[in-house]
């Protein structure tokens, strides 16, 4: 082991879907845990500062150590014993990871279904309603003079989204920063984000949708009537300024969060705010983006979508993928006591999902693949511990714009990766159902 | 697994090697054809079929960032045409955008072995890269947008032409592409700008650069010439849609001043008219031009009638057929690179400007000279998904049921064309031409598009039929490699396929001039933008020709 501090430049965080590449780690040099991590948040920091490879048993089978050939065995005999396997999850790790879960559930004609379908899954649902007009990160930087962030607070969740990408962010038409920035913020409460905005409109709670509908007509030069107010919380003349400006902006952006797609109305108020983003192309150029909040969950889409042609809530039962939010979800899914076998991979349904669903989760047979432990693996009967992705293990993963990048791994673990482990219960699955991968043929 | 494979008693169609329906052995070997194969050695028995080498697309999109907004973009496209798992082959959907393992065996179904994704912004490279390696059976590469490149269009207006070819090389190694495309070039600039507009003529000014269109496309066929890349600039011309655009082709065309070209889609871009009134055909003006000019090449990018999607980095496009359709749409700009655009779209017999498109494609087709300059292509899924292949064909090979089918269309727009005056039917030996032999040479690609002993052991056998839909709908063999994939009709076990790429040799220094711009105007970091090796899991990379 080298005697001098092992530094990665250019290192990607994995923390949040901003996914900053410029990075740059100094590993200890007994090569266990980073030292610095220069250019980061707080939230990188603490994410890159704070991992540590600890002594877990690389594997558990009903809370008992157990090797990694046996827990893989003991895994893929849930997946082919079971009639509805469900894969959830897969936000928090690589592309290469997820295509293996993919093929698993594909395998096993089971359900695959990622964190989006509890986050923006609305969104995407509103995307195939209604389309999206957006951009790459680097076109705000470069480009956009008006910003609205709507329903997120970013200065907590990305905090370098304003430096990074579209507030401070200086680019060819914003040379000077925020100061060529017009920047405006919709949310229920001020926050930390909302002291910066040059306009801040503090709505009542789950009026989104009206909100955004009345500054549609705005923009079509329909008929608005005062009552806006009483319903929003925010005046005609208010509106009306503010539509003017966005109309008249040489770039618009709305970024928006989880305040729009979590609340009354849903994917009603994604599509009413990416319609609202499509209509001003008629003044002028304008786009929307969702602040995606996990590391990879862009590249979980991604890779669903690729592979099955639908972003999240995926079906295989039928040995095709069928699609549809509300029953092929894993929250839906585990609610109704459908399901009679769970993997997840790098999530934690056992503490964020409704109490129904939880209790099915104690009644059937759980795999989970995670770093750490966590209230899923504690009830599961196969818990893997992976190497963390980015830290650990390279691979690739998609910014909330859909950039892709490659991770610069600081240190080796002792744990394998996800891949690893999917991909060894995907070859076992396959052994174990008949599905010869390999074969090639030429005789006639 | 066997190595080696002889198939005997098939007629053969192998243009490169002037093989016109002769009945004769095609051996294979350790996934290339050879002279000849032991005695012992698996055979096929080929009789009463045609023997070709495997389909190459060169345009169509499949795989990227564009293709999968696409894809996800309609799901009520794919409910009702799924493709199921058979085995270890892995499931997909369909409708004209397919997921991507349902696109690699769509193709082998049709006797494709090569396709070439046309339009990939070069941050989206990766992307692209990871979903090609997701759609097995075919060889593939992609072509990389630069004609609306910031850095690039930089180093061009203030006139620094070698520093601007060796940038064209370092993107080429960057994003490990095959070709050079070219989109709508200086059409981005307007677009993302204040009013969404677009330029609407080679020779105008382009916002914020002093360049013209024509200055661009000169630049990167000057720079593809010189780097003696494989295949030429691929040119999407600008004024795409537009009455009257056939006048825009034919400038683009002469910039060439000899060089070698490839204009793509070009049925997208022979309308006479005037513009904002209905298109007439400028097929002949169009097929006259390049029946005279050997330099020149192109695909058709035939309209099919039905599902399609409308995907282009031509944004401005989609905007102005958005605002006609009122249909959902997308835009998606990538920094300092490129524009895109997205929406459904349904092509109609009965509407004049869809059927005028429609023939307009077949006349050129039918008017062309020389078949090895005007292939193959529906732009998938632009003029129509790669499954109409089959129909493109019999359309081509029969006059009658050509007729028939221009019957049932509208009769106004048909009366503006030259359609049915046209009498020529293509023969099997042509259609490989257009179909293999054609585009694999546009491309570069000597192993490809031919049978002879050397040649990639790409080949497909059809059973001969009357009706050449039907023929060419389903391949009764398709061995990819070597390998068989389609067994008397049924799918043997997955194959890969290769990723194509260039890789032109280029003096560093000029990535003191690109760090600092990537600095300045892009989002990530210079020396994480480059697809590094570890992303091409079974490639093979063409030689330039330069010295």
């Amino acid at each position: 082991m080298s005697e001098e501090s092992k530094v990665i430049k250019n290192a990607v965080c994995t923390f949040c879907g901003c996914v900053c590449d410029d990075i740059e780690l100094t590993v200890d040099p007994a090569g266990k845990h980073i030292t610095k991590a220069n250019n980061a948040c707080v939230l990188g920091k603490a994410w890159f500062l704070e991992h540590k490879v600890e002594d877990y048993p690389v594997a558990l089978i009903d809370g008992k150590e157990a090797s990694l050939k046996d827990a893989v065995e003991a895994a893929a005999q849930i997946f082919v014993s079971a009639k509805f396997p469900a894969i959830y999850g897969l936000s928090d790790t690589t592309c290469e990871a997820q295509k293996e879960a993919v093929a698993i559930a594909d395998y096993v004609n089971g359900n695959i279904d990622t964190t989006t379908s509890v986050c923006h899954g609305p969104t995407g649902m509103a995307f195939q309603g209604v389309g999206e007009s957006t951009a790459s990160l680097g076109e705000i930087k470069n480009r956009a003079d008006f910003v609205m962030y709507w329903g997120g607070n970013p200065a907590e969740a990305h905090p370098r989204h304003f430096e990074r990408y579209a507030v401070t962010a200086k680019g060819a038409n914003t040379p000077n920063g925020k100061d060529d920035r017009h920047v405006a913020m919709v949310d229920i409460r001020p926050t930390p984000s909302s002291l910066i905005a040059d306009t801040f409109l503090q709505i009542k709670p789950g009026s989104d949708f009206e909100l955004l509908w009345a500054m549609r007509a705005l923009v079509k030069d329909a008929a608005l009537d005062d009552s806006v107010e009483e319903r929003t919380g925010i005046s005609k003349a208010v509106l009306e300024e503010l539509v003017e400006r966005m109309k008249n902006c040489q770039f618009g952006v709305i970024f928006f969060g989880m305040g729009l797609t979590m609340t009354r109305g849903r994917h009603f108020n994604a599509g009413a705010l990416l319609e609202l983003a499509t209509d001003l192309n008629q003044y002028t150029h304008f786009v929307a983006l969702p602040t995606r909040g996990h590391g990879n969950v862009t590249g979980a889409d991604n890779v669903v979508s690729w592979q099955t042609g639908f972003p999240f809530g995926v079906n295989f039962n039928r040995g095709y993928p069928r699609f549809n939010p509300g029953e092929y979800t894993t929250s839906d899914i585990l609610g109704r006591g459908e399901a009679d076998a769970l993997c997840v991979i790098a999530s934690d349904p056992a503490s964020n999902f409704s109490a129904k669903a939880i209790e099915h989760i104690k009644k059937i047979p759980v795999i989970t693949l995670d770093p750490k432990p966590t209230v899923t693996s504690s009830l599961a009967k196969v818990a893997f511990t992976t190497a963390t992705y980015g830290i650990n293990v390279p691979g690739t993963v998609y910014r909330m714009d859909n950039v892709a990048l490659s991770l610069r791994p600081a240190f080796d673990s002792p744990f394998p990766s996800d891949q690893m482990v999917l991909k060894a219960i995907k070859e076992r699955v396959c052994e174990l159902r008949g599905l010869n991968q390999t074969t090639k043929t030429t005789a006639a | 697994m066997a190595s080696a494979l002889r198939i005997k008693n098939g007629k053969v169609y192998d243009p490169i090697n002037k093989i016109d329906g002769k009945i004769m052995d095609i051996c294979i070997k350790n996934g290339k054809i050879v002279k000849t194969v032991p005695k012992n050695t698996p055979v096929i028995d080929a009789h009463g079929m045609v023997v070709m080498p495997g389909g190459v697309d060169i345009h169509c999109h499949i795989a990227g960032h564009k293709v999968n907004l696409a894809r996800k973009f309609q799901p009520e496209s794919k409910r009702h045409d799924v493709s199921p798992r058979v085995k270890a082959l892995r499931s997909g959907t369909g409708g004209s955008v397919p997921s991507t393992f349902t696109t690699g065996y769509r193709y082998a179904t049709l006797g494709y072995t090569t396709a070439m994704e046309a339009a990939v912004p070069p941050l989206g490279a990766r992307h692209t890269i990871e979903e090609l390696h997701d759609t097995p059976v075919v060889d593939k590469g992609f072509y990389v947008l630069l004609a609306n490149n910031v850095c690039l269009n930089q180093l061009l207006e203030k006139g620094r032409m070698e520093e601007f070819r060796e940038a064209v090389a370092w993107w080429m190694n960057a994003s490990k592409a095959y070709a050079v495309k070219l989109v709508n070039p200086g059409g981005d600039e307007p677009w993302k700008g204040r009013k969404n507009s677009n330029v609407d003529n080679i020779d105008s000014e382009i916002s914020g650069f002093n360049l013209t269109p024509r200055k661009i496309i000169k630049a990167l066929i000057d720079a593809t010439s010189d780097l003696g890349l494989p295949h030429p600039a691929h040119i999407h011309c600008n004024n795409l849609g537009h009455s009257g655009n056939y006048k825009t082709t034919l400038e683009t065309m002469r910039t060439a001043e000899g060089r070698r070209v490839h204009i793509t889609h070009i049925q997208f871009h022979s309308y006479g008219g005037e513009l904002n009134k209905n298109p007439v055909s400028a097929a002949a003006e169009i097929s006259d031009f390049i029946n005279e000019n050997d330099n020149i090449s192109a695909d058709v990018g035939q309209v099919m009638f039905g599902q399609a999607t409308i995907m282009t980095g031509d944004a401005p496009l989609t905007w102005t057929l958005r605002n006609m359709t009122k249909s959902k749409w997308i835009n998606a700009d990538t920094e300092c690179e490129s524009g895109c655009g997205i929406l459904p779209f349904s092509y109609q017999e009965k509407i004049y400007t869809h059927a005028l498109q429609w023939a307009i494609g077949l006349e050129l087709f039918l008017m062309a000279k020389d078949p090895w300059r005007m292939v193959l292509s529906t732009d998938h899924p632009n003029g129509g998904s790669f499954m109409n292949y089959p129909k493109l064909i019999r359309l081509l090979m029969d006059k009658e049921f050509r007729n028939e089918e221009a019957a049932r269309v509208n009769q106004k727009a048909i009366a503006k064309t030259g359609l049915l005056d046209l009498d020529r039917e293509y023969s099997l030996y042509e259609i490989a031409i257009v179909s293999r032999a054609g585009p694999a040479r546009l491309l570069g690609l000597k192993d490809k598009g031919h049978l002879g002993v050397g040649a990639d052991a790409d080949v497909t056998i059809y059973d001969e039929m009357d009706d050449k839909e039907a023929m060419f709908n389903a391949a009764r063999y398709v061995i990819k490699s070597g390998e068989m994939f389609i067994n008397n009709h049924e799918f043997c076990a997955d194959t890969q396929g290769r990723l194509i790429h260039v890789a032109p040799d280029y003096d560093n220094k000029v990535e003191d001039i690109l760090r600092p711009f990537f600095e300045d105007y892009y989002t990530i970091q210079f020396d994480n933008y480059a697809v590094d090796d570890s992303y091409v899991h079974d490639g093979k990379v063409i030689p330039t020709t330069s010295a």
